[in-house]
């Protein structure tokens, strides 16, 4: 499995040295070099101060950088997204962590009529550009308040970049791309990806991201692209569309269907890389949509639109979907709401028959 | 006693008495006789001014009494008076006269169908003016869209408030927002959502910026009595309060939130200003139809944030006397003579009646700057008709509705913008 398509380290002036680093260090890196470019970067939330975040993503940053870089707030969604666009309109580029993206709904007025809005509506006159990063994401034993994957209510929101990493070369280059566009990007990151590529079998032990080979994160600046996919594994025969943990697992389920499967991880979901998924399925001519969010109205509603739209004569087969069941998110049935690689694998198969 | 507490209910296991739900009311309705001589409205400079450097703690009082300046002959009175100079009382009343001219002139408009939409600021026309005048451009304003005074004041083009608000060919917004939410940030006014509320906490978080870079500027906000009850304004009041930003927040309390009179937004029995004392905030309850006292009170809350003590609330009170927005009907929610029978008057002419006191004005003067600004109005009225109106004449492109969505356009919306067909 190719982690990433990443440059050589020595070919990005200012990467500096690559080494193995989970996804949390990878954020926290991407941080530390952003707040050290930039003295316009800032970066607050509920506990993220001297705590260093639940997640520990912003450790040492106040120590670093001092107090009004990275500080903690009230417990006010609305609030922290609120103060963030008006420190954005005023010139500033805040990156705020909303603790869950369970939480973040309070403050998702200020994002879909304010954020997203502002630069359309004053016609260009003000521009709010910030970074919201949020964990997403089950498998943690979280319940219905902490495992939520909301991404498709803000993919629904124009004006708004939304972004899902799968891995940590991934989540610290998107997350300076993110820091550094002019218009407000919302960051999912996987949480049950920090640590290691999880591939969706609860009773087996994840390997930690620093013994994933060729795992190396530049400790430097570099920049992974917004709005640009990737083809995780090359395949011939279906093309399965994911993003964050389901990366993982679609292609845990490839090996488990025996299917050779072509996994494209989209990491960027709006704007999505059209080319990308046009290329892959017109190759294929088969497509499987995966996602832990739930079914209706998903996003793998608007990629199966999409594909369908400008793909219907390459498709051999129905259009598949694999992703949680319409339901708030289970505690005790956790993985049975999960979309792990069996049902992925299910859905493969089917679309080979189809 | 104990043993009679934690005696079982009686049967049926009901309390003893039965609980009921109140509903706030307002006292008048249509067809009933508006009587305000109950209000407890303080005497004209029986407010004490603190020094700005007061802690909140020890200057409460104010968020429950009122700062008035003018008393009913037209003179000033107390510690609060600011001692303009007649230039610039001159200027204030202009700006009043100015914006109810323009509105007038667009409330007519709205109804000969030239515009889908239109609010006025009548009777309120000191909240903004005043504030005008002691902010200074590099200032942020984050208005409702009822401060249009603000723009007024610095002189920004009335053509072009007009092409916005007809959404025409030279609309500076490109037709893409509602009549009268507005922009310019080159006069430090911040674009008017639409959405109520939100503005406050952005103020907060563009004052916050100010503060981190170490800059000289502040911000003020204004949101309506109604309003006050979204979480916006207490997520904003708490950042306020704990990161001390150098910002003004103003409650507009004109008593009504379209048909919902300021008891439904909990201000009947307790003050607005009364909401910062628990977010340890100076407040300053002012009287918002005395531009003397507007004014005062807003250069004690800017000086305070220009030196490092963070925050005022300042609720002006006034009334609100027309209705919400052309959509709005108020003779079918409260007595038609409310406004006239308000007893702190109208904004204008008080103002009118202090320079006519201190000698420098005439209603001769009066009369002939009302004629001077009428035409002013009407001849940008015909130069921005020219532009077009919303259905008639030119409107901006239509290419650029998919413009500024993000800084780049995306395959999304070029491809949109193909099927459209422009």
């Amino acid at each position: 499995m190719t982690l990433h398509a990443k440059p050589a380290a020595a070919a990005i002036p200012d990467a500096g040295t690559a080494r193995p680093m989970n996804m949390i260090q990878a954020i926290n890196s991407g941080l530390d070099v952003m707040l050290d470019r930039d003295p316009n970067v800032l970066t607050f939330g509920e506990d993220v101060g001297y705590f260093g975040g639940v997640f520990r993503a912003t450790e040492g940053l106040q120590k670093k950088y001092g107090l009004n870089r990275c500080f903690d707030t009230p417990i006010t969604e609305g609030g922290i997204i609120g103060a963030a666009i008006g420190m954005a309109t005023y010139g500033l580029r805040p990156v705020v962590e909303i603790q869950f993206a369970d939480y973040i709904y309070p403050g998702y007025d200020q994002i879909v009529s304010e954020a997203a809005r502002i630069r359309y509506r004053s016609a260009g006159d003000f521009t709010a550009p910030m970074t919201i990063r949020t964990p997403y994401g089950g498998g943690i034993f979280g319940g219905q308040t902490h495992s939520q994957s909301p991404e498709a209510l803000f993919t629904h929101v124009a004006g708004v970049v939304t972004v899902i990493p799968s891995n940590p070369y991934d989540a610290k280059g998107l997350l300076i791309s993110a820091i550094e566009s002019d218009d407000p990007v919302v960051i999912f990151e996987p949480k049950r990806l920090y640590n290691g590529p999880f591939e969706g079998y609860p009773d087996k032990p994840v390997t930690p991201w620093q013994k994933i080979e060729g795992n190396l994160v530049p400790d430097g600046y570099y920049t992974v692209p917004l709005g640009k996919a990737r083809i995780v594994r090359e395949g011939a025969d279906v093309t399965v569309l994911a993003y964050g943990t389901m990366v993982h697992v679609a292609v845990a389920a490839a090996t488990e269907a025996g299917v050779d499967a072509e996994v494209i991880d989209l990491r960027t979901l709006a704007p999505v890389d059209l080319d990308a998924i046009l290329a892959s399925v017109r190759k294929t001519g088969r497509c499987v949509i995966v996602h832990e969010a739930t079914r209706t109205s998903g996003f793998g509603a608007e990629l199966s639109a999409l594909v369908q739209e400008h793909c219907f004569y390459a498709l051999e087969a129905p259009i598949q979907r694999v992703t949680g069941w319409d339901t708030p998110y289970p505690h005790a049935f956790e993985w049975e709401y999960f979309p792990g690689p069996s049902r992925v694998a299910q859905a493969l198969k089917q679309a080979m028959v189809g | 006693m104990a043993s009679a507490r934690t005696a079982p209910p009686a049967k049926g296991l009901k309390n003893s008495r039965a609980l009921s739900l109140r509903i706030p009311e307002p006292r008048f309705r249509p067809g009933e006789k508006a009587d305000f001589s109950s209000l407890k409205i303080p005497e004209p400079g029986a407010t004490p001014r603190p020094s700005i450097d007061t802690e909140p703690k020890d200057m409460r009082e104010l968020a429950y009494g009122m700062i008035r300046v003018l008393d009913q002959d037209g003179e000033p009175r107390g510690p609060w008076n600011p001692k303009l100079d007649p230039a610039a009382l001159k200027r204030g009343l202009k700006t009043m006269m100015l914006t109810r001219a323009y509105d007038e002139r667009m409330y007519r408009a709205q109804r000969q169908g030239k515009t889908s939409f239109y609010m006025k600021c009548t009777g309120e026309e000191a909240v903004a003016a005043a504030a005008a005048m002691v902010l200074t451009r590099e200032d942020m304003c984050f208005p409702t869209y009822r401060q249009q005074g603000l723009l007024i004041a610095r002189d920004y083009p009335l053509v072009d408030m007009m092409n916005q608000v007809y959404s025409n060919a030279k609309d500076p917004m490109k037709g893409r927002q509602l009549p009268v939410m507005y922009s310019s940030k080159k006069d430090g006014f911040f674009t008017i959502s639409g959405n109520l509320g939100t503005q406050v906490p952005q103020a907060v978080g563009w004052a916050m910026a100010s503060a981190y870079k170490g800059d000289d500027k502040i911000a003020a906000t204004w949101i309506g009595d109604g309003s006050t009850a979204e979480g916006d304004f207490h997520e904003a009041m708490i950042f306020a309060s704990v990161y001390r930003a150098p910002v003004i927040l103003n409650i507009v309390n004109n008593q009504w939130a379209i048909s919902s009179f300021h008891g439904i937004a909990g201000g009947e029995d307790a003050t607005f200003a009364s909401r910062a004392v628990g977010y340890n905030l100076p407040a300053l309850r002012v009287d918002g139809n005395d531009f003397l006292a507007v004014y005062a009170a807003t250069e004690w809350a800017a000086e305070r944030a220009r030196s490092n003590l963070g925050a005022t609330l300042i609720e002006h009170y006034t009334y609100r006397a027309e209705g919400h927005s052309t959509s709005d009907d108020p003779s079918r929610y409260r007595p038609t003579d409310e406004g006239k029978i308000w007893p702190l008057g109208d904004p204008i002419e008080r103002l009118k009646q202090h320079l006519i006191a201190i000698g420098e004005w005439s209603d001769d003067k009066q009369q002939a700057l009302h004629e001077e600004l009428v035409e002013l109005v009407r001849a940008a009225g015909r130069e921005s008709e020219a532009n077009g109106t919303l259905h008639a004449g030119d409107r901006p492109s239509i290419k650029t509705m998919f413009e500024d969505v993000y800084k780049d356009m995306d395959w999304r919306l070029i491809m949109q913008r193909q099927e459209l067909g422009v």
